[in-house]
């Protein structure tokens, strides 16, 4: 049985297997909870938990904040719309003025890549990232393993697919982090506009044909065309994208028939995924949604105990 | 901390005959079995569980529905204790209402143990009644609680730690005392 030392959850690439398997197993048994009359327990008694969001949010945070409900803790949300960001006030200083309330983890989203690493850095609370720039998002990808190891038994030698848009996706590189350290093999997919070069350096296959990447998949991630984050244009027309790119009844034929599609949410429909395969994929993708609070319950365990840490500043 | 086996108090033969014992005492109060439902605390507590579910289901033939819990989400301790301890698995997949819930654990100490199951268990709902089965009571009790039935009373020191095995997990069955290495 493994056990839990970190102080922080900022990305899957530091994570050993092991790491991921504790957190997987944990829950396992967080799942439960969720299940009984009372769907409370009484672990983070007394524990704060900040969500600090910088950037929009529906199912990560509502997660997160029912993740800490359930286990008793008190929470409080920020959201930097509102918020005196606008004055002028840094992160730091956010995050700073807020710690000074005493909280014990906070769980930050921001729009750039390494905000989490770097406030983890000057702070003695705990934090977990949900979600930075384009580096990670590691509790989305802890739960997309945890969905596929309980529906597969195993998160060994499978072929795993993450198809769309893969260059603004934090998602894709902490699954890509995730996956590998089970040896199975990732598959990337996408326009070639759409997967920057240093993805050579990841530990991961790079394609450009949706035939390729669903052929044998046991797992295919579908990812949302981020148009909030696309200033230029990435590939030619809409059209363009869904014709080669997009999941159909007519490549859904590829994959195998047990093969398992997940989406992080929200799914754009008719783009990454034919509307006509609704019915089909849809149950999976609010299991994932349930799973994901269970994850987050068990990050949020793994992460309550109080350890002292030096901080540099 | 290095810890010695000071000395053996129960072997196999007599654990068998005190849960048989156990399982009586339970029979003998409870005699209306419709409403009577079983709860093991994880780990070993889970297993005596099922040895009296078998025991009654022998006697009585009558099978028991067997729940478990695990209680460290309940600990009034998580953050004294070393690294994060990992959850097991909670179940009790029948409904406890206005039932008699017997719990059962290997070792009765400081009782903080029987308070999260309490509290834990009645999470899950109003049972009528709960009672506790222990295989051993060792004493040095810091809560205002007590068992129904008992295996065995041990008197020990607080230093010594007595150490229930059994076959499922351990191997084999037997009672030991454990004293720190000087």
């Amino acid at each position: 049985m493994g056990e839990w030392q970190r102080k922080h959850l900022l990305g899957l690439k530091d994570l050993s297997r092991e790491e991921i398997e504790v957190i997987l197993n944990s829950a396992q048994a967080f799942k439960e909870v969720s299940e009984r009359e009372v769907k409370k327990v009484p672990a983070l008694r007394g524990k704060t938990v900040v969500n600090l969001f910088f950037e929009p949010s529906t199912r990560t945070k509502t997660s997160f904040e029912l993740a800490a409900k359930r286990l008793s803790a008190d929470v409080v949300n920020f959201s930097s719309s509102g918020s005196s960001l606008f004055k002028g006030e840094t992160i730091l200083d956010t995050l700073k003025n807020i710690e000074a309330y005493s909280v014990d983890i906070f769980v930050l989203r921001h729009s750039v890549s390494g905000v989490a690493f770097y406030l983890s850095q000057r702070t003695t609370s705990s934090v977990v990232n949900a979600g930075d720039g384009q580096n990670e998002h590691p509790t989305q990808a802890l739960l997309d393993m945890f969905t596929v190891r309980e529906k597969l038994g195993s998160l060994e030698n499978l072929k795993v697919a993450i198809i769309g848009d893969i260059y603004h996706s934090r998602v894709a590189r902490s699954n890509i982090w995730g996956f590998s350290k089970f040896s199975s093999s990732v598959y990337v997919c996408a326009p070639k506009t759409l997967i920057p070069k240093y993805f050579d350096n990841l530990p991961c296959k790079i394609t450009y044909s949706l035939k390729t990447a669903l052929s044998q998949a046991q797992v295919v991630i579908m990812l949302r065309i981020q148009k909030e984050r696309m200033k230029e244009r990435f590939f030619s027309s809409q059209r363009e994208y869904v014709k080669y790119y997009s999941l159909n009844e007519e490549n859904l034929k590829f994959l195998p028939p047990e093969a398992l599609v997940l989406h992080p949410g929200p799914v754009n429909w008719d783009i990454e995924i034919a509307s006509s395969l609704k019915e089909k994929v849809s149950n999976l993708i609010l299991e994932q949604v349930s799973n994901g609070l269970a994850v987050r319950m068990a990050v949020l365990y793994l992460l309550a105990e109080k350890r002292s840490y030096e901080v540099i500043d | 901390m290095a810890y010695r086996e000071k000395s053996k108090i129960l072997g196999e033969k007599e654990i068998e005959k005190i849960i048989k014992r156990l399982t009586h005492q339970i029979l003998e109060k409870n005699l209306c079995l419709e409403e009577v439902c079983l709860v093991g605390i994880q780990r070993r507590g889970v297993f005596l569980a099922e040895r009296i579910k078998r025991l009654i289901s022998e006697i009585e033939g009558k099978v028991l529905p067997l729940g478990v819990i695990d209680i460290t989400l309940y600990r009034d301790d998580l953050t004294a204790i070393g690294p994060a301890p990992q959850v097991g698995k909670t179940e009790i997949n029948f409904d406890i209402n206005n039932k008699i819930v017997i719990l059962v654990d290997d070792v009765l100490f400081t009782g903080r143990t029987v308070r999260c199951a309490l509290d834990e268990v009645i999470d899950f709902g109003r049972p009528k009644r709960i009672e506790l089965v222990v295989l051993i009571d060792r004493g040095h009790r810091e809560l205002p609680i007590r068992a129904d039935f008992v295996g065995k009373n041990i008197p020990t020191s607080s230093s010594e730690i007595v150490e229930v095995r059994l076959k499922e997990l351990d191997g084999k069955d037997e009672v030991v005392i454990l004293e720190k290495d000087a």
